[in-house]
């Protein structure tokens, strides 16, 4: 599979970031928590009605909302 | 406040203050984290637990800080907010940036969690770039196996030129030591340093990537064993697309029930006391007083305290209760299965569940908004939470419905005033959310499932009920003197009534309460139920005067119909949130400003709501 926006990657599939395309606010607090260029991540569960996504990357588990989730580049494996 | 360095105003430039530093050889630690590393459960213990809360130069928020002594040292330390970046934009991180600029320190402690050093070092890293004392606390090392982490702290501190010691600051392991590691780094700096600009001290991103990726390599290894804990499981359950939400609703249910089955014979058991105390203490001490003085001391003051008493019992209880659901990490949880409705209301799932909480009572609710660190979600939901129907105001109804309508109609009446309860906390929601965006995105950690110690719950339920005395009881005990006063002076008339100022007011207002079919003597209880929503009904009894034959009820039924009645239970559920409420929106938001703005738009909903229905029915022929 070729490049897609971590909103878009399959339940259950690992992928590594390529980069991410915010403002800065959002790039620091999402650095801070583990998202940097060539890190695996994974997709575990979607809440229902376009609710946000759970992820996984590294050691840590986080939740956030699709809208943010499609600024994040991945190249899933 | 007897341990702030209350020095804004003599350091208008926002300079070093040498004071600081020179008081009797005191020495200044700080100590700085990520969010969820147990943090505070660290200073809680390290301190003993009795911070008191102290302003600071170049910061407009209030820290903890403690004084303790170690060895002979006497020390202070202050405990900064959870921080991800130094170089972040949220007010927790310009707090922390401001306080390094401005104050200097001879150590700092920082916190991260152990399993997540992966990503947490990172903070490590840029505070070692500022050159300033520090020591690394690795928290909740004893979780690392269970996540199949291995560290080796002497290469993490080969790299990060600084102590490292892995601790579990909730049980206490490693305490002692980090403990005598503290001292000793404390010995060793003489003097206070202070941090240059913090922008310009931090090197690039690249750069910074390949010193983390470095020390990563030597001292932090994880293994597969992670993936499936115990936490994955819960998860597969707990968040469930199907059964996820059910299972939120029927958790809220059982915590509501034990907050409030468990506080109310706590408050009435108090209230007994309290009461007890008046008539054997009290009363016969004042008893030489003339009636006025005597009366104002006794139902003024000493009834301004008992309605602060009151709320003792339900904080503590609901604070048990939320230490249980914030250090389960449940709560995050719930923002996960809320948020794709509470996001169309600028709101996330933790305000929905301090929401449901409010239906007990608005007091802890409103203080429970704390754990939001987004300033705009934190006003939006104070706006909407002292719409929620709370017991106080359940009561009233509970009374005025029986007496007045049908046991056929009462509950689908009562019913009727919950689903406007909701309707008034969306609305609300949707008018403000533009006037208060919440400006930071949702991007919230899931932490494992935890248990809190007996310990965090004690400590949780009594630094709240410590807040909650601190920021309100002056303002609660004024205002029920106040409206003591309105009741009773001047003092050649009767209580309450129409000679009083509170009966000039209920005048002074029928222009406006009249059209939504509130009299004069309806708008004399109301001005009763500011101090709390239940005394409605206490002033109801003195106004009407009641005969002993008929009772409040049956007065009630005699001199309103039921179109009045309806329009006053619903002003009384939307008007004003109680007095102890506006207190603590006012101790939480640190603006009276945006406490009057509470009380003005509940009003006005009040009464556009009344005088829809009341007009609206009246038009009907009712």
């Amino acid at each position: 599979m070729s490049l897609a926006e971590l909103s878009t990657l399959p339940l259950g599939t690992t992928a590594s970031i390529l980069g991410l395309t915010t403002e800065t606010v959002l790039e620091q607090r999402l650095q801070a928590l583990g998202f940097r260029v060539g890190k695996q991540i994974s997709v575990i569960r979607k809440a229902w009605l376009g609710g946000p996504l759970h992820v996984r990357i590294g050691t840590t588990e986080v939740i956030m909302r699709r809208n943010d989730a499609r600024s994040i580049q991945v190249q899933p494996h | 406040m007897t341990n702030s360095i209350n020095c804004n105003k003599c350091n208008p430039d926002g300079s070093p203050l040498l004071d600081v530093s020179t008081t009797a050889g005191l020495k200044q630690i700080a100590v700085v984290g990520m969010p969820n590393t147990g943090k505070s459960t660290f200073f809680n213990r390290f301190t003993g637990a009795n911070a008191s809360i102290g302003n600071w130069p170049g910061i407009t928020v209030d820290l903890l800080v403690a004084k303790i002594k170690l060895g002979i040292q006497e020390t202070q330390v202050v405990d900064l907010p959870g921080i991800y970046d130094l170089r972040g934009f949220s007010e927790d991180e310009e707090v922390v940036r401001q306080f390094l600029e401005h104050n200097a320190v001879h150590l700092i402690i920082i916190i991260l969690n152990t399993t997540q050093l992966d990503r947490q070092i990172s903070l490590a890293l840029q505070l070692k770039h500022l050159g300033l004392p520090a020591l690394l606390l690795l928290n909740m090392a004893d979780e690392a196996p269970k996540f199949g982490v291995q560290i080796d702290p002497q290469q993490i501190a080969h790299h990060l030129g600084m102590p490292v010691l892995p601790i579990s600051a909730k049980y206490g392991q490693g305490y002692a030591q980090a403990r005598n590691l503290i001292a000793l780094e404390l010995s060793r700096q003489a003097e206070p340093i202070l941090a240059g600009k913090i922008d310009q001290n931090l090197v690039s991103d690249p750069e910074f990537a390949a010193e983390m990726s470095a020390l990563l390599q030597d001292g932090f290894h994880v293994s597969d064993a992670f993936k499936n804990t115990l936490t994955t499981k819960l998860d597969r359950v707990l968040l469930h697309p199907v059964f996820g939400l059910p299972i939120f609703f029927g958790l809220m249910y059982l915590l509501f029930q034990i907050v409030y089955t468990v506080g109310k014979p706590l408050q009435d058991g108090l209230n007994l006391l309290v009461e007890w105390f008046k008539n054997i203490a009290i009363e016969p001490a004042l008893s030489f007083l003339p009636k006025f003085p005597h009366d104002l001391l006794i139902d003024g003051i000493y009834g301004g305290m008992a309605t602060v008493a009151a709320f003792i019992p339900v904080i503590w209880v609901f604070f048990i209760c939320m230490a249980i659901v914030e250090d389960s990490g449940y709560l995050s949880r719930s923002a996960y299965l809320m948020d794709a409705f509470m996001e169309r209301l600028g709101l996330d799932g933790r305000s929905f569940v301090m929401s449901l909480m409010g239906f007990g009572c608005n007091v802890p609710a409103i203080m429970g908004l704390r754990v939001m660190r987004s300033p705009g979600l934190r006003l939006l939901s104070m706006l909407v939470i002292p719409f929620s129907l709370c017991s106080a105001r359940l009561n009233v109804f509970i009374f005025m419905t029986t007496a007045l309508f049908s046991a056929r109609v009462a509950p689908l009446v009562l019913f009727s005033l919950y689903l406007f309860s909701f309707v008034a906390a969306i609305l609300t929601a949707f008018i403000f959310k533009g006037k208060y965006p919440n400006q930071e995105p949702l991007i919230l950690e899931l932490p494992p499932y935890r248990f809190p110690t007996f310990k965090q719950m004690m400590l949780r339920a009594w630094s709240e009920t410590k807040h909650f005395l601190r920021f309100s009881w002056r303002f609660i005990i004024f205002g029920v003197v106040a409206i003591w006063l309105c009741n009773n002076l001047p003092t050649n008339v009767e209580p309450a009534s129409a000679g009083t100022i509170s009966g000039a007011i209920g005048q002074a207002l029928q222009p406006i309460l009249r059209p939504i079919g509130i009299n004069p003597k309806l708008s004399v209880a109301l001005i009763f139920g500011f101090i709390a929503k239940e005394i409605v009904l206490g002033g109801l009894a003195i106004i009407y005067a009641t005969d002993q034959d008929v009772g409040l009820a049956g007065a009630l039924a005699r001199e309103i119909d039921w179109v009045q009645a309806y329009s006053f239970m619903l002003f009384t559920l939307l008007y004003v949130p109680c007095l102890s409420t506006v207190a603590v929106i006012k101790a939480e938001s640190k603006s009276t400003k945006f406490a009057m703005l509470g009380v003005v738009w509940s009003l006005a909903l009040a009464w556009i709501a009344s005088f829809i229905f009341y007009q609206g029915a009246r038009a009907l022929g009712f």
